[in-house]
């Protein structure tokens, strides 16, 4: 077998396909932090604890009621959503006329109460879950072995990043949406129901943190830290990207996936850091983020 | 003798005698008080004199924590130099995150200083000097000026006293100084500030350094009295609690952070027993802080202070 810099082709494309993973994780968070920051400009620190919740629903929804995989997939991000827009409604709303630097205070909160909530229930030991019975296995794609698993976490999240920024950038649904983050007023106005739309949005962007929870249970331990642990590198990503565009957060959580993965291979010792060390640099280069515009 | 002074006698009469009840109150529990109390009053010098949220305040508190914790056991540097050096290695490291952080302002700014202390932390994971997950057991208290032993807890408190009443009045001194107020300037109306002819960048970047410098002494203080600097000091937590005390006792105001601090620790003291309840209660009070406390404890008593005497 030849080796590329005195690495075998195979750790090189299996270590590209972890970071790939985790990029789709990324993709997904960061896009749903992007969607809320639009239009309620808070930043949603809660956003971990959700993505949290997701992992553990599946795991409770198996243990519990003995629902299947496909089923979570579908019901949990509905639940998480609702449990978002019962955030919203009974306490966000009332920060809106305030400084940003509040909603990100109030949502810090709301991921302490989660968490702690969940690590009184459960400890933190990780709990675990077995993959789906049809994405078992891999397949051979002749020059590496494919995990199915994988495979379909990377689909799933790229097809669902597609459809938001399709929703968003291509329907009447989305140009309401963009409008209402450009001038809220002026769209009231117009007799669109916009507290409503605020409401939806942050429900949706919840949803999404949710639906990244259930993908990511069968490959990761669920345990009641493993969003924060992940929050803190989604906000570099997002500074990184620049809360701009929806493509912008899509595109940067992808690729930062995959420069940690190639990290790993090259230089271990690095891998846990390159994201920050990346976001000092783009600070230094272009401070506004790589899609973002200077205000 | 104005309000504020009596508050300040009181203080440090309350502050001096302390000792003296060491059967009520545990004298090491009162040590981490007055260290925590500095590091929230550091915290406020931005958060609240400058508008600056930083999510990152443990990178300054917890690496000086090693600082001090290597310089006194490895090099067998007194608690003062130790102290010094620690201090001195926040600055540096607030000068860093600073100038990075204040490229951006709000919410990202937040966002930044969060992602770089967590590159400390990992950076204190992986480094040879701070001994991992073990962290740095053992930290000699040593002799101040090498002549006062310290291993004792009452002289201990005295000089833990001692640096407070330093720190806090260097901050006390940075507020009410015309640095103070065009910081209080740039956080009302940055652009008018910057028409008058500031450079609110610069300020800023002071305010910062000097933030992280003080955030490092209270952290290099701690290490002295636990004997102990371990990852806890330098993780997102830690940032969030002094946050926490900055916001409860209220924000913008000269004793907040000493009431917040009491109030946090103590807090903590009493469910240390109950798990992760200490988390959830936490998390309580900032949720209820924002919602309907926004001026925290000393704000909300000084607003009633004024409407009686206004009467």
């Amino acid at each position: 077998m030849t080796e590329i810099f005195g690495i075998s082709p195979q750790a090189l494309l299996s270590q590209l396909l972890i970071g790939l993973v985790n990029g789709s994780f990324y993709a997904m968070l960061s896009l749903g932090l992007a969607v809320i920051f639009g239009l309620l400009n808070i930043i949603n620190f809660a956003h971990g604890a959700l993505y949290m919740m997701g992992a553990f629903g599946a795991w409770m929804g198996f243990t519990y009621l003995g629902l299947s995989y496909w089923l979570c997939l579908l019901l949990v991000p509905l639940a998480v959503g609702a449990f978002g827009i019962v955030i919203e409604r009974t306490m966000l709303q009332w920060l809106y006329k305030l400084d940003h630097l509040y909603g990100l205070l109030l949502t810090f909160g709301l991921a302490l109460i989660i968490e702690g909530l969940y690590r009184q229930a459960y400890g933190v030991s990780g709990q675990p879950y077995s993959t789906p019975e049809l994405l078992r296995g891999a397949t051979d794609i002749g020059f590496m072995m494919l995990p199915n698993y994988r495979a379909w976490v990377v689909v799933a999240s790229v097809a669902v990043c597609a459809l938001t920024w399709y929703v968003i950038e291509r329907t009447k649904l989305g140009a309401y949406l963009r409008a209402a983050t450009e001038n809220p007023k002026l769209v009231q106005a117009f007799g669109v129901n916009v507290p409503f739309m605020v409401t939806l949005t942050y429900g949706f962007g919840v949803a999404l943190a949710g639906f990244a929870g259930v993908l990511a249970s069968p490959i990761i331990q669920i345990n009641p830290l493993m969003g924060s642990n992940l929050i803190i590198i989604v906000f570099a990503v997002v500074v990184i990207g620049g809360m701009g565009s929806i493509m912008g957060a899509i595109v940067t959580g992808l690729a930062l996936g995959v420069v940690e993965g190639l990290t790993r291979v090259f230089y271990p010792e690095l891998s846990s850091t390159v994201v920050f060390i990346i976001m000092a640099i783009v600070l230094l280069v272009r401070p506004a983020g790589l899609f973002g515009r200077e205000k | 003798m104005s309000a504020i002074n009596k508050v300040f006698v009181a203080l440090l009469v309350l502050g001096l005698a302390a000792p003296l009840f060491k059967n009520i109150v545990y004298p090491v529990f009162l040590m981490n008080v007055l260290c925590f109390a500095l590091f929230a009053s550091a915290f406020n010098l931005l958060l609240g004199f400058t508008g600056l949220l930083s999510f990152g305040h443990a990178a300054f508190f917890g690496f000086a924590a090693y600082v001090t914790g290597h310089a006194c056991k490895e090099w067998g540097l007194t608690p003062e130099l130790g102290i010094l050096a620690g201090t001195a290695v926040a600055a540096v490291l607030g000068f860093v995150i600073g100038s990075l952080a204040i490229r951006r302002a709000g919410i990202y700014l937040a966002m930044i200083t969060l992602a770089m202390a967590q590159l400390v932390f990992f950076v204190c994971l992986q480094a040879k000097f701070t001994g991992g997950e073990d962290g740095i057991q053992g930290i000699p208290r040593g002799r101040f000026l090498g002549l006062v032993d310290l291993t004792d807890n009452v002289s201990l408190y005295y000089f833990v006293f001692g640096v407070f009443v330093l720190g806090f009045a260097v901050i006390y001194r940075a507020i009410h100084s015309p640095f103070g107020q065009i910081l209080k300037s740039i956080r009302e109306n940055e652009p008018r500030a910057i028409s008058l002819g500031y450079d609110a960048e610069k300020f800023k970047l002071v305010a910062f350094v000097l933030s992280a410098a003080l955030s490092g002494m209270a952290g290099s203080t701690k290490s002295l009295v636990n004997q102990l600097a371990s990852l806890a000091d330098v993780h997102w937590h830690t940032s969030g609690e002094v946050v926490l005390m900055t916001l409860l006792g209220g924000m913008g105001t000269v004793f907040g952070p000493i009431v917040g601090a009491l109030t946090v620790k103590g807090l903590e003291h009493y469910l240390a027993e109950q798990g992760s309840w200490v988390t959830i209660v936490t998390g309580a009070i900032f949720v209820v802080c924002v919602l309907a406390f926004r001026r925290g404890i000393v704000g909300e008593l000084a607003a009633v202070f004024r409407k009686s005497t206004a009467k």
